[in-house]
């Protein structure tokens, strides 16, 4: 699963670049995040909360940020263990620069899921991931540069299986993932 | 069903309905999870989430100390019993023993494949297991290793290796018949013209529907051991877990396989968790049971197939076929379970000149180790994916060549005159009359109306094609003077004992296990037929060590054909006894005996004794001259047959195709087999019928797809597609084209693989043709499963 995607930030990258090695910033902006602990020189430890499809599962894990270019960029890798659920792990490259008064954050997600997420989850694991980084970045941006205004509209989701912002797709996005629970734990049984 | 057998009522040809089935479907049959005892424990194995790593570490206090927990077993406990084995030894092209790594039972320094075993929980309950399975999860360290997933990168690879001892990753390289390479090498040169396909034969979930399950107990009283276990094979579990995996003797351990919920296959063999559950019954002194999750059966039990494959064909511009030659990698995942390194051999190679008279073949297979479930036979096991190849390429020919596919196939048929035959892979084919299914086969699909059911499909805007497939296979497996000397470990043989009890009633005990394919009906009728009694006075008794004399499990469409001829071998014993009784009690010369319809009549008298009568009398033997008459009326016999069989028939497949989607309709099916004698045709059409929806699921639907890391993305049945009753069409079976089996007096050749060999190459073919008459001509062919996204891509490719 790989994703790229990039999101303008109502704040100078002087400010971005602070907030995003701030343990307590990420821990607001990661979805799910029930705790996160560390440094950036030794990393994080996390522990996040997450329903993949059918699959639920508190994942605990390590952050590590490294090829750190002051203000500019950064490497963001993780690794999660699910326990029965299986596990989970990615990294996203992460960069900034100038854009306009703000920041244009540009973000390249590459995820791989192992065990019981790959097994019941993999159709929806593109989905998943692109809703996930999309929330991050989202929480990121609102938490850093406010909320962004009424006009500013959200870049277009680069691939198909991306959730529409509509009601429609919404709706549909939520109803593929209650039906897929289900039939999991009927089939599990 | 032809007409000729629907008279029958009883006996010999009669459709019989199961008499197994009232239990099935009442919800009364016992399976291995409905059987609960005193004491017991559960067993929750920890299986790996990564294709491939190094154990660093398993820490079991936690675990250990959680509440219900008994014991807690690693591949540490196991690292001094012996491995499960490959039941077949496969030599190299430059002869070298094939590369044999060792399977343990629980995994011990790496774990290779996901889902593979490297803990094991005993638990006052499931869910204390499950709970404390988890906690050990937690507690291992596991150091992930790149997964080797590719087959012919695996093979390519000296660095990053399944096992560490084997750097290739390959099991064997063989070659078949290597003395004739040269020889088909030469043809290939000057040959008129040369078609070439490469396919892939998918890999199959096996996904019978009762999950593998298996209970251990313990006797300290006596120090028995019993395994009540999901198996095909039930002997040849207690061979395996006894003389080779555990130091039980063999004496000590009885295997009870109860009723069984499907196997196809898959529960053929030994597993690792059958060992387990003995191993911790001995340690706690409580039975210890465990059943698979649906998740573990996708990630544990044995896949099939999984061949990609280049075939070509030489031939003349008539359509005479000159050579066929493959170069084929075959997928045996990350351990040889105990079929593994057969089923891609002497299971395929020995069955590529197909019913024809080619002179020249040369097979060349490449086994490979990756860190995937273990593959091994699935309903046809090798001979299917012989037949799709074969089938295949000879449709590709006729289109390259501009031929009538049902001709060519017909100028190629070996004739009924030339039988015996010796085939250039090394078969003797006993007998057979191609030629008369191909004729069935059309006769039954009205090929001659398919012209304007192909342009009521096209007003549709559908695409109607028609594809033939004729398949042979050798079953009956098999003959051991032969499997011997290709190197099988074990015998091939089958026993049954016939047990007259003195009441007149009759246990048959038959080394064969039936998991579905009716075996309580059908040996019953057999055996009522030959003595003359009711088939509700005859109980068939199978499953257990304990009661059985022996036997060699059931497979490769052998029950009928090696252990129902074991039974009529013991049945004549009985005949021969019985007339030695009743010439006894009618004072009579035994040379004067005759037999019929349950009587022993003193020839040209009226005097006779009911079959009854002479069993009481075996109980009873108050006047006996017993220096020359025993009593008792029991025997056994052991039969091994003289040569394979060879069932063989024509498949046609009627599909549309839907340009604007690609889906593939199935609009019909029409199946000519000849399956030699037909004791009961119901059950005939039934594993057809199965066979079929088994081959139409691999041809349409059926994917198992690992990514790139090892994982397997289609581990549930939300992302694998299991045919549906709407999926397949009415079958129009028959079986009236017999050429019965020379070499068993049954006259039987096996029905139970034959609709999973004949039908993925028909429904291909139809695919391909559908797509050509549409006008799609630049489309060769279409890997398996041909799902509505390859063909709409092929389509608009």
């Amino acid at each position: 699963m790989e994703l790229s995607d990039s999101r303008h930030i109502a704040a100078r990258p002087d400010i971005v670049w602070p907030a995003i090695l701030d343990p307590e910033v990420l821990a607001a902006c990661i979805p799910g995040c029930e705790s996160l602990t560390g440094s950036v020189e030794a990393g994080y430890e996390a522990v996040v909360v997450q329903k993949v499809g059918p699959v639920s599962a508190r994942f605990t894990g390590v952050v590590t940020l490294s090829d750190i270019i002051p203000g500019q960029s950064l490497t963001i890798t993780g690794e999660g263990k699910g326990g029965a659920a299986g596990f989970a792990k990615g990294g996203a490259k992460v960069s900034l620069s100038p854009d306009g008064e703000g920041t244009l954050l540009t973000y390249e997600v590459k995820a791989n899921v192992g065990g019981k997420l790959a097994q019941l989850g993999s159709r929806i694991i593109d989905g998943f991931t692109k809703k996930l980084a999309d929330q991050f970045f989202e929480n990121f941006a609102a938490k850093v540069g406010g909320p962004p205004p009424e006009t500013d509209s959200e870049p277009e989701p680069e691939t198909e299986e991306a959730p529409k912002k509509g009601w429609f797709g919404r709706l549909w996005g939520k109803k593929d993932a209650e039906t897929a629970a289900e039939t999991a734990e009927g089939g599990d049984a | 069903m032809p007409k000729d057998f629907e008279a029958k009522t009883t006996g010999i040809g009669a459709p019989m309905k199961r008499r197994e089935d009232i239990r099935f479907l009442t919800g009364r049959g016992v399976y291995t999870d409905d059987i609960k005892l005193a004491g017991q424990t559960y067993a929750v194995i920890v299986r790996s989430q990564v294709a491939h790593g190094r154990i660093k570490a398993i820490r079991t206090e936690a675990a250990a100390a959680m509440e219900g927990v008994l014991a807690i077993f690693t591949g540490e406990d196991f690292k001094d019993v012996g491995g499960n084995p490959a039941g077949w030894l496969i030599k190299s092209r430059n002869g070298e023993p094939m590369r044999e790594p060792k399977r343990p039972v629980l995994a011990h320094g790496k774990v290779r494949h996901v889902g593979d075993a490297y803990a094991a929980v005993i638990a006052e309950t499931y869910e204390q297991g499950r709970a404390a399975a988890q906690q050990l999860a937690d507690d291992t360290d596991i150091e992930e290793l790149p997964a080797i997933i590719d087959m012919k990168a695996a093979a390519a690879d000296a660095t990053n290796r399944v096992h560490d001892e084997i750097p290739d990753n390959l099991c064997y390289d063989w070659g078949w018949i290597e003395d004739n390479r040269a020889a088909v090498e030469e043809v290939f040169a000057r040959a008129p013209h040369v078609t070439t396909l490469e396919l892939v034969n998918n890999r199959l979930i096996p996904n019978a529907m009762e999950p593998r399950a298996s209970i251990g107990e313990y006797f300290p009283g006596t120090g028995d051991y019993k395994l009540t276990t999901t198996s095909q094979n039930p002997h040849l579990t207690r061979l395996l877990v006894a003389a080779f995996v555990l130091g039980i003797p063999e004496n000590k351990l009885t295997v009870v396989a109860p009723d069984v919920g499907g196997g196809f296959g898959s529960k053929i063999y030994h597993y690792g968790e059958e060992a387990l559950v003995l191993a911790a019954a001995k340690r706690l002194g409580r039975p210890v049971r465990w059943t698979a999750e649906r998740s573990e059966s996708f990630l544990s039990d044995a896949h099939g197939r999984d061949h990609v494959t280049k075939i070509e064909l030489a031939c003349e511009k008539d359509g005479t076929f000159l050579a066929f030659r493959t170069e084929t990698f075959a997928n045996v995942g990350a351990y040889l379970s105990n079929f593994a390194t057969v089923t891609p051999t002497f299971l395929h190679g020995t069955l590529m000149a197909g019913p024809y008279k080619v002179p020249h073949v040369y097979v060349n297979v490449k086994t490979v180790f990756t860190n995937t479930a273990p593959v091994d036979a699935y309903r046809g096991a090798g001979r299917p994916e012989a037949t799709f190849s074969l089938e295949r390429v000879v449709d590709q020919m006729c289109r390259e060549l501009g031929l009538d596919a049902f001709e060519v196939r017909r100028k190629n048929f070996l004739t009924p005159d030339m039988f015996p035959y010796t085939t250039p892979v090394g078969l003797v084919y006993d007998t057979g009359n191609y030629q008369a299914t191909l004729d069935k086969v059309i006769e039954m699909a009205d090929v001659a109306g398919f012209e304007s059911r192909r342009a009521a499909s096209a007003a549709k805007g559908l695409l109607r094609g028609l594809g033939l497939s004729t398949w042979i296979e050798a079953c009956g497996i098999a003959p051991s003077h032969l499997v011997g000397i290709l190197g099988a470990r074990v015998g091939l043989y089958d026993a049954a004992t016939v047990r007259v009890n003195a009441t007149g009633n009759i246990s048959i005990m038959v080394g064969a296990h039936s998991h579905g394919q009716g075996h309580e009906t059908v040996f019953a009728q057999v055996a009522a037929d030959r003595l003359g009694v009711p088939e509700s006075s005859i109980e068939i008794v199978h499953g257990d060590t304990s009661k059985i004399p022996f036997g060699m499990g059931s497979y490769g469409s052998r029950s009928l054909a090696v252990c129902g001829v074991a039974m009529t071998k013991a049945i004549d014993k009985i005949i021969a006894k019985g007339k030695k009784i009743a010439a006894h009690m009618l004072e009579a010369s035994e040379a004067d005996i005759t037999f019929e319809a349950g009587k022993f009549a003193v020839a040209g008298t009226d005097k006779a004794k009911t079959f009854g009568e002479i069993a009481f009398s075996a109980y009873v033997p108050h006047n006996y001259p017993l220096e020359t008459l025993e009593p008792g009326l029991e025997e056994t016999a052991f039969y091994d047959p003289a040569n394979f069989t060879y069932p063989a028939g024509a498949y046609l497949c009627e599909a549309e195709v839907d340009p604007e989607t690609g889906k593939v309709t199935i609009e019909a099916f029409h199946c000519a087999d000849d399956f030699g004698n037909v004791m009961n045709p119901m059950i005939v059409e039934g594993q057809v019928h199965g066979g079929v929806g088994q081959g139409i699921g691999q041809a349409l639907l059926e994917s198992t797809t690992y990514d790139e890391t090892g994982q397997l993305l289609t581990g549930s049945y939300m992302d694998y597609a299991m045919p549906r009753a709407s999926d397949v069409p009415f079958y129009n079976v028959d079986y009236s084209c017999q050429t019965p089996c020379t070499h068993n007096p049954l006259g039987v050749k096996g029905c139970g693989e034959a609709g999973a060999i004949g039908s993925p190459p028909a429904v291909v073919n139809a695919v391909i043709d559908a797509l050509h008459r549409g006008g799609h001509t630049h489309i060769k062919h279409i890997d398996m499963p041909v799902s509505p996204q390859r063909v709409w891509a092929a389509i608009n490719g």
